[in-house]
């Protein structure tokens, strides 16, 4: 992806913006046509049982979009507001290659034959789960149903999938693809709706044999309680973060400063591995929180169909609203808020990139994810300390570490707990790597070869025969 | 496969133009640095279809150093992603697609295979290899180690550079593509010299791979045998228990020796039957070997192609004499058909025993040979009793049997009630004399990785 992004470094926002100038990216379409808004099932659409449909709105504007049937391409950047150059070139990018992974490895998940005791002859067969219900977020719509359609898929199991109820018009649209690509009907059914009622219906349901969300941990519990007073059905969960950035004295200081403003701004703030905690050594604090700021005030927000925006709005208005509610107590708990700290305008749901300095630990904003454009950053001394700090959380999805040194990285790489530890750079994914949570933030994996171990029963054969032979 | 029932395919193209017949190095194409070339024919009329450069030394010398430049570290293709590898190598896929009938046509006029089994099988099996293949080639992942010690240990699967390949004639697009499909997935590049009998399929795919990138550095020419793996010979045995489905019995037997005129390294050539249901077995062989039409592979309706040149088919018949002397008993065939080309009635021989040349040396022609078993644990014995250990299949409804057959079997795929049945996901090679090493699958990227552990001092070491 984001190697995409991420390997563009410092100039993220010149490469994007002549990309879109040498039109290698084709100009948006701004006001597309709504094809697709209903339940997909068994390959056809319907509407709701209960007829309800709930609208979608356009967070750049706050205006409704369409109304969609509420079951418990430029379509992206309307429903989400994501920067319409990033999806195209990023979100898309990664989908595909996401689905091309996984579709390498449908023949290719090998069982074993294994060299039991005894006359017995014993393999085992790596067989789909079965009923795959899948409930994935707004925040990344389409690479969120690439990843969870992916490896279900290739393994040979069926989906149920909740759509999020702020963004559900790309998925609806991959879903007419799915039928036009050939899959059998009822492979893969798509219901747009709401979490109380629909993702509980899927988490809860005695016939689905699994489940796997991604989203809030404070959902993700709720996921976990109904799988386990149902019928006890699989559980993957990827949910908050709060990640440290941690930046030793000795990084290069012009591409740390840039991979830590990229690390936490990216999607207007809204990714669950966001570098939310910006751990600078001391050496170096002042210079970096100075060029950080800098770097935060020249964010352009704007209209996400403009080329030239960096930042679009946040999704909703309840996001929006509880962003500002992180960034008052930020100020009421003193915090040094250094750029930034309100909307950014009229309409539309726009916050202004902030920066805080001088966070504390036990400061609101430096425990809490607040999933949106406010950067926190602390001071540390030592490396040891900066461990401690580190893995003080509850959540533990990702981390990275900006140093030149070979030991300080093995050093760190090993003792962070965080599923994945990015080593001078962030927001590198590929889906070769897995991607998941230690504590708070999840269980299973995600992506890679780890990725198909969710949706795979694995059934020991054992035969009993005449003679074992080596 | 029998003609009937086949899904409807075109014809093969007529007056099909040659267009490359010279040496593919860097994308681009040599005449020899000789000036040679050579003559290549269509076996079923004995007729020159063109000449092809003929690559010698100086020509490989060329085609290696390309190689070895294109591997150099730095270069397009030692730092591109993984993942493009394996898109390079499904768009490689699409364009063999694309042009199936034109590979059909050329593949069954170049070696006299019959042009719906290379329409419908052969190319498939190209397609379906390099699809395969490239979803392989970002999933090719070393491991890391808790090796003892403040040390962290990983490996690195690497490609092993420059890797010579020489295919056969008797399957000339799917050895090709079984080749240079594993090799070019882990990363590897490739000097790959084709069958003097049938380069020109090879030729076209060489043009494919210029059009899919400029990335890709393939080359052709004439080369000494490296080291490496080996896929060779075979004289493979059927096992037909009393209790197996007859009929099916022998027809997957008979295609497991007929396919392909013969000409397969796998065939079914020394047929074990149990006793109590020898005659009847020998019978409906006898009946089966007898539907077929001769002519040309190009021609409908046609389902026996030509031998793929002079010297095979005077082997062969070399044999088929050595059958009748040394006391077999000739059941029907037995002699060449036709004034023109290379063809070889279908022979079926039964009374044949373990010493006669028929039972042990590899025939690679229409010559089937049955023989009578009592035991299991003779015939196992008997089975195994060969220098070869290429593949070998056991008819029977016994779970036991089964089980225990196919364990004591020398042989690098055994198939239980059924023959000749292979897909890329499966690996392919064989024991003892039979060749070494494994292809297909995902062993068959064991010999195109070289594997490196990097142990790297830590302080502290942390499980």
């Amino acid at each position: 992806m984001l190697r995409a992004a991420a390997t563009l470094g410092p100039s993220l926002g010149r490469r994007l913006l002549s990309a879109a100038a040498t039109q290698a990216v084709p100009a948006p379409n701004q006001q597309p046509e709504i094809f697709y808004n209903k339940i997909f099932i068994d390959n056809e659409w319907h509407d709701a049982v209960s007829k309800k449909t709930f609208p979608t709105v356009n967070p750049a504007t706050g205006e409704v979009i369409c109304q969609v049937a509420e079951g418990d391409k430029a379509l992206e950047t309307l429903d989400n507001g994501k920067p319409y150059v990033i999806s195209y070139l990023v979100d898309l990018d990664m989908v595909l290659k996401c689905l091309r992974y996984y579709a390498g490895w449908a023949d290719k998940y090998h069982g074993k034959t294994i060299p039991i005791d005894g006359d017995f002859f014993s393999y085992t067969r790596h067989e789909p789960v079965g009923v795959c219900g899948q409930i994935i977020p707004w925040n990344f719509p389409l690479l969120m149903q690439a990843w969870k359609l992916g490896p279900a898929l290739a393994t040979g199991n069926v989906v149920v999938m909740k759509v999020a109820e702020q963004t559900p018009l790309t998925a609806l649209y991959v879903a007419n693809l799915i039928k036009e690509a050939g899959f059998p009907p009822g492979v893969v059914n798509i219901v747009p709706g709401f979490g109380p009622t629909a993702g509980a219906a899927v988490a809860s349901h005695e016939d689905v044999d699994k489940v796997a969300f991604t989203g809030s941990t404070e959902i993700g519990r709720l996921i976990q309680v109904a799988a386990g007073s149902s019928n006890l059905k699989r559980v993957t969960l990827e949910l908050g973060g709060k990640s440290p950035n941690i930046i030793m004295s000795d990084a290069d200081m012009d591409w740390a400063v840039e991979q830590a403003h990229f690390a936490l701004f990216f999607n207007q703030g809204q990714c669950c591995c966001a570098g939310s905690r910006t751990f600078v050594q001391e050496d170096v604090y002042n210079e970096f929180v100075e060029r950080s700021v800098a770097r935060a005030k020249s964010r352009v927000v704007g209209n996400p169909f403009d080329s030239k925006t960096e930042q679009g709005p946040q999704v909703d208005e309840t996001q929006f609203k509880k962003i500002l509610g992180y960034i008052n107590s930020g100020k009421q708990e003193g915090a040094k808020l250094l750029c930034g700290g309100g909307p950014a305008a009229d309409r539309g749901y726009y916050i202004q990139p902030t920066v805080f300095g001088d966070v504390q630990d036990g400061m609101t904003i430096a425990k809490e994810e607040i999933f949106g454009p406010v950067m926190q950053i602390l001071k540390f001394k030592t490396i040891e300390e900066v461990v401690g700090r580190a893995n003080n959380s509850s959540y533990g999805l990702a981390a990275a570490v900006f140093t030149k040194d070979l030991d300080k990285a093995n050093y760190l790489s090993q003792a962070l707990q965080a599923g994945t530890v990015w080593v001078n750079c962030y927001d590198v994914f590929g889906a070769q790597s897995p991607f998941g949570g230690y504590k708070m933030s999840g269980s299973g994996r995600e992506l890679g070869e780890y990725g198909l171990q969710a949706y795979t029963e694995v059934k020991t054969v054992t035969v009993k025969i005449p003679q074992k032979n080596s | 496969m029998s003609s009937s029932g086949k899904p409807d395919i075109p014809a093969p193209l007529t007056n099909l133009k040659i267009q490359y017949t010279k040496i593919f190095i860097n994308n681009e194409w040599h005449s020899s640095v000789s000036g040679k070339k050579f003559p290549v024919f269509n076996p079923a009329t004995e007729e020159m279809i063109c000449h092809v450069e003929e690559g010698d030394k100086e020509d490989v010398d060329k085609a290696v150093k390309a190689a070895r430049q294109a591997f150099q570290i730095g270069s397009p293709w030692r730092t591109m992603d993984a993942s493009e590898r394996g898109r390079l190598l499904f768009k490689l896929a699409d364009l063999i697609e694309r042009d199936r009938l034109l590979l059909a046509t050329m593949e069954a006029m170049d070696s006299g295979k019959i042009f719906s089994n290379a329409y419908l099988m052969d190319v498939t099996v190209c397609v379906k290899a390099l699809q395969y293949y490239a979803g392989w080639a970002d999933k090719i992942q070393g491991r890391t180690i808790p090796a003892d010690g403040n040390v962290f240990t990983y490996t690195r699967h690497e490609p092993i550079g420059v890797c010579g390949q020489i295919i056969p004639w008797n399957f000339p697009l799917v050895m090709l593509i079984g080749k240079i499909a594993p090799a070019l997935s882990c990363g590897n590049t490739v000097v790959l010299k084709p069958a003097e009998e049938t380069p020109l399929t090879a030729l076209h795919v060489a043009s494919l791979i210029k059009e899919v990138g400029k990335i890709i550095k393939e080359a052709a020419g004439k080369s000494n045998l490296k080291r490496v793996t080996l896929e060779l010979g075979g004289k493979s045995p059927c096992i037909v228990f009393a209790d197996a489905d007859l009929d099916s019995a022998v027809e997957f037997a008979h295609q497991g020796v007929f396919f392909h005129q013969g000409q397969c390294c796998i065939a079914a050539s020394r047929l074990f039957v149990e006793e109590s249901i020898y005659d009847e077995f020998v019978r409906r062989s006898v009946e089966r070997a007898k539907k077929y039409v001769f002519g040309n592979p190009l021609a409908a309706g046609v389902n026996q192609g030509p031998q793929v040149n002079k010297q095979q088919r005077d082997k062969i018949l070399d044999l088929i004499e050595s059958g009748k002397k040394e006391g077999a008993k000739l059941e029907c065939g037995g002699g060449p058909w036709g004034n023109k080309g290379y063809f070889i009635q279908p022979t079926v021989f039964s009374n044949v025993t373990d010493d006669m040349r028929i039972a042990k040396e590899e025939i690679f022609g229409p010559v089937q040979q049955i023989m009578k078993f009592k035991s299991l644990d003779d015939v196992i014995k008997r089975a195994n009793n060969t220098h070869y250990g290429l593949a070998a299949g056991i008819f029977t409804k016994d779970l036991d049997k089964a089980i225990t057959v196919s364990s004591a079997l020398q042989a690098g795929t055994v198939w239980v009630n059924c023959y000749l049945v292979a897909s890329p996901q499966c690996s392919f090679g064989g024991f003892k004399m039979s060749g070494n090493g494994r292809e297909m699958g995902e062993y068959g990227l064991h010999e195109y990785t070289e594997v490196k552990t990097v142990t790297v001092k830590i302080s502290q070491k942390n499980s």
